[in-house]
């Protein structure tokens, strides 16, 4: 993980905000806190519905939050009006200005700002080059393809240089390919500005490659905040070990808890080591997790033991669903190798070994 | 069998004339009730007036020097007709005043009715068609009602002392452009509503999210995307209002002769059909070219603004 300082960009305490009134009332942010670091790529991970657009037009000031703070560096900016905030919004729509060019559109923000004429122009002419567009300058926005208007955004909200800028789920519109590409465009264009970027998103995978640090949110909550390993390895609850990757949840009986760590007992009667969600003290029932890829099949006698339902190819590797004797599903991924085939059938009886260090407690 | 090319070209030619048996109706309505009138017009223009009405058909250019010049009935020079440009630049700026003022009062009310819930805005719409309902007689009636000394207006503010006598305001150019503004304020309401309905209000957002304050935003970005709205109500209001009839005449007391009054006075009593031929075609002049002029500035201004 790099090295970030530990100032904090944004924090977000105790904040909600409740759309509508009387009985149609909804919480779309229920008593959210969270701190997002100086110059951290943090992403907003979740469902649609689940708060995560919200807080960033908070932090935007589109919205303004029903209780609590927005502080900016240390500074409340809840009451500020959007164009007194130093953040700047790359819009899922873009929001290009149809009757400007691209070159208008990406100087706007410093002539609102009133900035003389030959600064706008030479910051216009480095954020052209610096998101490769400089050729298409004098276009309108509506001349241009999707991956083009997305890049013109993006230029547009560097070019005041913002404190933080906040990227509203802004790929969702490219096809595969552009998105890959423009995933990594991201990363580089934050690392060579240097800003704060809050990303928000309901790709899993997007959130996982991009990210310095992930909240993962579900009905107006933060769930749990963490680096990308620390939400897929070391899962909170069962909301986040579902929603990011594939996993398997197994009942287990908790015995000998403490340090981060507990034993415990599966239903088939194997006793495995296993981590502990952070902060939790975990009593005699415990939900256990642990992903496809962290498990083993073998025609022995394993941890657990079922039979195999089905067996899914993927190219780099095979899903090999089983059906465990206690009744529960359990998925093994298994890495693909040239010469032979994954080495099982439908209907197989068949053992599975959990690694040392596979298995995480949930707190629910 | 037929190359595909020699389908195409039929396809096209069943085209074209479906095209035409579609649009025939219109055309035909436009060419006997609006082109032939016209010519007729015109061609009287050239004509000698009849003793009593009506014209002679003899050729003469007389009512076209007159529409803006008038002949000594002494020494036959030709001079300005005073009466006539006072009578024109009267009606020209009461249209211009009349399209600011709908404007000025009807770009609030479209972006008000905009920026409403999808149902709302169905009732105000809704609302703004309802004097339509009502002929444009009766509506001037209804102002005059309310704007006379004996008005409303004029009442109430007696009733709670704050004047002493009633305001005079009826058969004044207030009442005149009170009442234009009345009459012709949907037709400035309705275009611009059309164009601000279509507006993405995200990019509003986007502004406000680039530093521009609420009035920089309304000139840099609303203002700009509803233009072609704004120039189709001005259009709508400006043509009406330069040949209006009713509403100066009701509300002004016919003190202040409009151009329309000066041509229905050469049709009537004036008896000097050929004079109303040419000064009806000298305002349709004048409309087209102020429109011509409007519309590429507010071209001009749009390339520039992109």
């Amino acid at each position: 993980m790099p090295d970030k300082p530990d100032r904090n960009a944004i924090e977000v305490v105790n904040v909600s905000k409740i759309f509508g009134s009387g009985e149609g009332q909804v919480a779309a942010l229920d008593n959210v806190s969270v701190s997002i670091r100086e110059n951290e790529f943090f992403t907003l991970l979740g469902p649609s519905g689940c708060g995560k657009t919200t807080l960033l037009r908070l932090i935007a000031g589109f919205d303004f939050p029903t209780a609590g703070e927005i502080l900016l560096y240390g500074q409340d900016i809840a009451p500020l009006p959007p164009f007194k905030r130093p953040v700047n919004t790359v819009f899922q729509s873009y929001a290009l200005f149809p009757h400007m060019t691209v070159a208008d559109n990406i100087g706007f923000g410093l002539e609102m700002l009133g900035k003389p004429k030959a600064e706008i122009k030479a910051r216009v002419a480095e954020m052209l080059k610096l998101v490769k567009m400089e050729a298409l300058a004098g276009r309108r926005t509506g001349q241009i393809s999707g991956g083009q208007q997305q890049r013109v955004a993006l230029a547009r909200a560097l070019a005041p240089q913002p404190k933080v800028l906040l990227l509203d789920e802004p790929l969702s519109a490219l096809d595969y390919k552009l998105r890959k590409e423009m995933q990594i465009e991201l990363k580089r264009l934050q690392h060579e500005t240097g800003i704060t970027f809050i990303f928000v998103t309901h790709d899993q995978e997007e959130a996982l490659t991009m990210s310095d640090r992930i909240a993962v949110m579900s009905s107006g909550k933060i769930l749990q905040v963490g680096s990308p390993w620390d939400i897929y390895d070391k899962p909170a609850e069962r909301f986040v070990a579902d929603f990011i990757g594939e996993t398997n949840f197994l009942i287990a009986a908790i015995s000998g808890s403490g340090n981060g760590k507990a034993r415990a007992t599966l239903k088939s009667g194997t006793t495995i080591e296993a981590t502990v969600a952070e902060g939790f003290q975990p009593k005699d029932n415990a939900t256990v997790v642990v992903r496809p890829e962290h498990a083993k099949l073998t025609k022995d006698k394993g941890d657990l033991s079922g039979k195999v339902e089905n067996i899914v190819y993927f190219g780099t590797d095979t899903h090999i669903h089983v059906q465990l004797d206690s009744g529960e599903a359990f998925t093994v991924r298994q890495q693909n190798t040239r010469s032979a085939g994954c080495g099982f059938e439908r209907g197989d009886k068949v053992g599975i070994l959990i690694g040392n260090d596979a298995a995480q407690v949930l707190r629910d | 069998m037929a190359t595909a090319e020699e389908v195409a070209k039929a396809a096209e030619r069943r085209d074209v004339r479906d095209r035409w048996l579609l649009s025939a109706p219109a055309l035909l309505v436009i060419l006997f009730a609006a082109t032939g009138p016209l010519l007729i017009v015109l061609v009287y223009s050239f004509l000698t007036p009849g003793a009593y009405g009506d014209v002679k058909w003899l050729f003469s250019p007389d009512a076209w020097t007159s529409v803006f010049l008038e002949r000594d009935i002494f020494d036959d020079t030709l001079s300005l007709a005073a009466a006539h440009v006072t009578i024109f630049w009267r009606s020209i700026k009461l249209a211009v005043v009349t399209t600011l003022a709908t404007l000025a009062l009807g770009f609030p009310t479209a972006y008000f009715m905009a920026t409403r819930s999808e149902k709302t805005r169905d009732l105000w719409l809704f609302l703004i068609t309802i004097p339509f309902w009502t002929n444009l007689l009766i509506r001037t009636f209804a102002v005059l009602q309310i704007i006379r000394n004996e008005g409303i207006i004029n009442t109430i503010l007696l009733k709670l002392g704050i004047i002493s006598a009633p305001i005079q305001i009826l058969y004044t150019d207030t009442a005149i452009l009170i009442g234009m503004a009345y009459v012709y304020l949907p037709l400035m309401v309705l275009p611009i509503y059309a164009s601000m309905e279509k507006l993405d209000f995200r990019l509003v957002e986007a502004g406000y999210d680039l530093y521009a304050t609420r009035f920089k935003v309304l000139r840099k970005i609303i203002f700009p995307l509803v233009k072609p709205g704004v120039i189709a109500g001005s259009i709508l209001v400006f043509i009406p209002a330069l040949g209006a009839y009713v509403t100066p005449s009701v509300l002004g007391g016919g003190k202040n002769m409009m151009l329309s009054n000066l041509i229905e006075l050469q049709f009537g009593q004036g008896r000097n059909w050929p004079l109303g031929s040419a000064l009806s075609i000298t305002v349709m002049i004048i409309v087209m070219v102020a429109l011509l002029a409007y519309v590429r500035n507010a071209g001009k201004s749009g390339v520039r603004h992109g």
